[in-house]
């Protein structure tokens, strides 16, 4: 039953497994669905399992079931919607002359005829039925005779919950705010012994009570805490200038999140050369030598910029853009050796994927494993910094 | 295996309101006998709503609440090896018989009871990422085996489980696999205006569109670190009924917005917007801003 909508789902991205699907197929078995309302609503409840996918589902949902809503189904609410003469009174005297002029069965046969040549959902227009449009059909239209169908009536059915799509909002990979990144990079943790020695060590007590001969001998041990390091690296200025409400978001998360052992900063322009700097404006430098000095490689390193820039200004010699920099060394080589020095590094770019093929982006990509600034990206990111080396 | 209650075993109860989709949901995990898995902003009754299934069920509720530190074998049971120890260095008490010293946790005593129980386990999200795969098996068996006393613990009926979640932690997949899913959304104005008459019977028709509004329009500014929700509505609500405020006061000047807003960056965020009295300094930086 309904398989291809299992396919549908997949194909929308749903992660659906065989199992959840067995499962929909026992609920259905059971016969407690009526309707193709409570079949959404069941359907959704045992395979959607994140908000993230909810506007996925209902996308699929869509498409799968369109044109299972039969025309007299519709006409049926038309006819009620008629037959009730308070809704006529809402029309003005203008509306309510150009809605006589227009004969109510020549009304509906048009709306039936309309419905059956329509097969795709249609917005603005004169003619189909659709939203927005002048078309009689149709809701939010000009059309003074026109008929709401849908739109804001409270019983509403499946396929316009679906339609209405309300969970766009919650697909992961749109949207960032600083509280799911924040749960992005709660998957920064590594948890290790540390610390005062604070939780009982059982296996340990009951060996020395043992070895004391019963006489009761409590070990402590310390207990797990997080023992990630972080250290952030951000591009700021220039052509970064249009992602800085991102980039900012992700700082504060980054500076909020309470969970990081140690947690340290540092903006660059482009390219890293002989210094990074302390502050936006540039201005309190500290070298780049001296931050690897100080920085153990364990350090997880998060660096984020858009890596696109003159070519010149990351290969040559004297290439920074801010000519007073006079690097002795061109920027790849700084790369290279940050690349090299920590043992977990990961670039994050915010600009799109797609404008990613070029030339010192992909250059950079060869020296940082190199991921967009989006929340999955952001997941991939987090989980490439935590694998064992 | 249908049984002629089946579907529409919840209803509701009379102090929760519930929206159909979510009524739905418990019926569904109910009848399919699978954890029922709750997500939603804070605030939307997660909690409070195995606690109307059990009062609507007439069963007991067992809640587990989960913390960082908590591990899938507490909820099962404990096994005092310390208390023994400590038993068998003063010879109080019996230990022959490890019986004893054998606790079952809440998962444990949920399946344990003669009769069908409620068991919540709260805030699944709050313990280490591996808690909720460790759980798997004993709550599709619903059954455990007690490796010091050599026995197993079958569960007598399956309890109803409601599993609620901040989302502060992605669960583990196989785990979700088994559950059945709801997200409870922000209420819209009408079903708001059924849950805080749920609350407040007899609260007056002006007062309560008026604080409705206010409300709906506070939530609609985005910078808030923590939006108001129903539970700070209701407070502000009952602080409003007790205050005997006048309704055409309310949009205008906001009494006790304490009750609303708990962060103090979002207070002062919000008399910066509206003009209010804030003091000093901070108020000129967020006047800056806009």
């Amino acid at each position: 039953m309904f398989t291809d909508f299992f396919y549908t789902l997949k194909k929308r991205k749903v992660p659906v497994s065989i199992t959840e699907w067995m499962t929909l197929m026992e609920a259905l078995s059971q016969g407690y669905i009526t309707n193709l309302d409570e079949f959404y609503f069941l359907a959704r409840a045992i395979l959607v399992k994140s908000e993230a996918y909810y506007d996925h589902y209902d996308v699929a949902f869509q498409k799968y079931f369109k044109g299972i809503e039969t025309p007299s189904e519709i006409s049926e609410q038309i006819l009620d919607w008629l037959k009730d003469p308070l809704n006529r009174m809402t029309l003005t005297e203008e509306e309510q002359a150009l809605f006589d002029s227009m004969d109510f069965d020549e009304l509906l046969k048009e709306l039936e005829k309309r419905l059956k040549e329509q097969t795709e959902q249609h917005d603005g227009g004169g003619h189909w039925i659709g939203r927005g449009g002048t078309s009689p059909f149709g809701h939010s239209g000009y059309h003074p005779a026109g008929i709401r169908i849908g739109g804001e009536s409270r019983g509403r059915h499946a396929i316009q919950i679906a339609q209405e799509r309300r969970f766009r909002n919650y697909r992961n990979d749109l949207t960032l705010d600083i509280r799911q990144i924040k749960i992005a990079l709660k998957g920064l943790r590594q948890l290790s012994r540390i610390g005062i020695e604070d939780e009982l060590d059982l296996e340990e007590t009951i060996e020395a009570t043992a070895k004391n001969a019963g006489e009761i001998e409590l070990m402590w041990q310390r207990s797990r805490k997080n023992a990630v390091k972080v250290l952030l690296l951000m591009d700021v200025g220039g052509s970064m200038e249009s992602f800085a409400l991102l980039c900012s978001q992700l700082f504060s998360a980054a500076h909020s999140s309470t969970h990081f052992k140690d947690f340290h900063y540092y903006y660059f322009h482009n390219c890293i050369y002989d210094s990074v700097y302390q502050d936006i404006e540039r201005q309190e430098a500290i070298s780049t030598e001296h931050l690897l000095c100080i920085m153990e490689p364990d350090y997880k390193l998060l660096l984020v910029g858009d890596a696109r820039m003159a070519p010149s200004e990351l290969m040559e010699r004297y290439g920074a853009i801010n000519y007073y920099e006079h690097n002795e060394a061109p920027g790849i080589v700084w790369l290279k050796r940050i690349a090299e020095h920590f043992t977990h590094c990961v670039w994050l770019n915010p600009d799109d994927p797609r404008f990613w093929n070029h030339t010192t982006v992909q250059m950079t990509e060869k020296m940082f494993p190199m991921f967009p600034l989006t929340l999955d990206g952001l997941g991939q990111a987090v989980r490439r910094l935590v694998v064992k080396k | 295996m249908a049984s002629s209650n089946g579907f529409d075993q919840f209803k509701g109860s009379s102090d929760y309101v519930t929206s159909e989709p979510l009524r739905n949901a418990v019926n569904v995990a109910i009848a399919l006998e699978r954890p029922l898995l709750i997500r939603g902003e804070p605030g939307t009754g997660k909690t409070l709503l195995s606690h109307s299934i059990a009062r609507g069920l007439v069963k007991k509720l067992i809640t587990w609440n989960i913390k960082s530190t908590t591990k899938a074998q507490e909820g099962l049971y404990v096994y005092d090896t310390v208390q023994r120890l400590n038993d068998s260095r003063f010879g109080d008490r019996d230990v022959s018989d490890i019986k004893h010293y054998i606790k079952l946790g809440k998962l444990g005593q949920a399946f344990a009871s003669p009769e069908q129980v409620v068991l919540l386990i709260d805030e699944v999200d709050k313990a280490d990422i591996e808690f909720p795969n460790d759980l798997l098996n004993e709550l599709d068996e619903m059954s455990f085996y007690i490796t010091e006393t050599d026995e197993s613990i079958r569960a007598v009926h399956r309890p109803v489980t409601v599993i609620t979640s901040n989302a502060e932690k992605e669960l583990p997949d196989a785990f979700l696999r088994r559950c059945i899913f709801h997200y409870i959304e922000f209420p819209d104005t009408e079903l708001m205006e059924e849950i805080i008459r749920v609350h407040f019977p007899d609260i007056k028709n002006n007062l309560l569109h008026e604080a409705l509004k206010t409300f709906y329009k506070l939530r609609e500014m985005d910078d808030f670190r923590k939006k108001p929700s129903t539970s700070e509505l209701i407070d502000w609500i009952r602080a409003l009924v007790a205050g005997g405020i006048p309704h055409e006061n309310i949009s205008k000047e906001i009494p006790f917005i304490g009750t609303l807003l708990k962060k103090e960056t979002d207070y002062d965020y919000f008399m910066a917007r509206t003009g209010g009295k804030s003091q000093g300094r901070r108020r000129d930086l967020y006047g800056m801003l806009y």
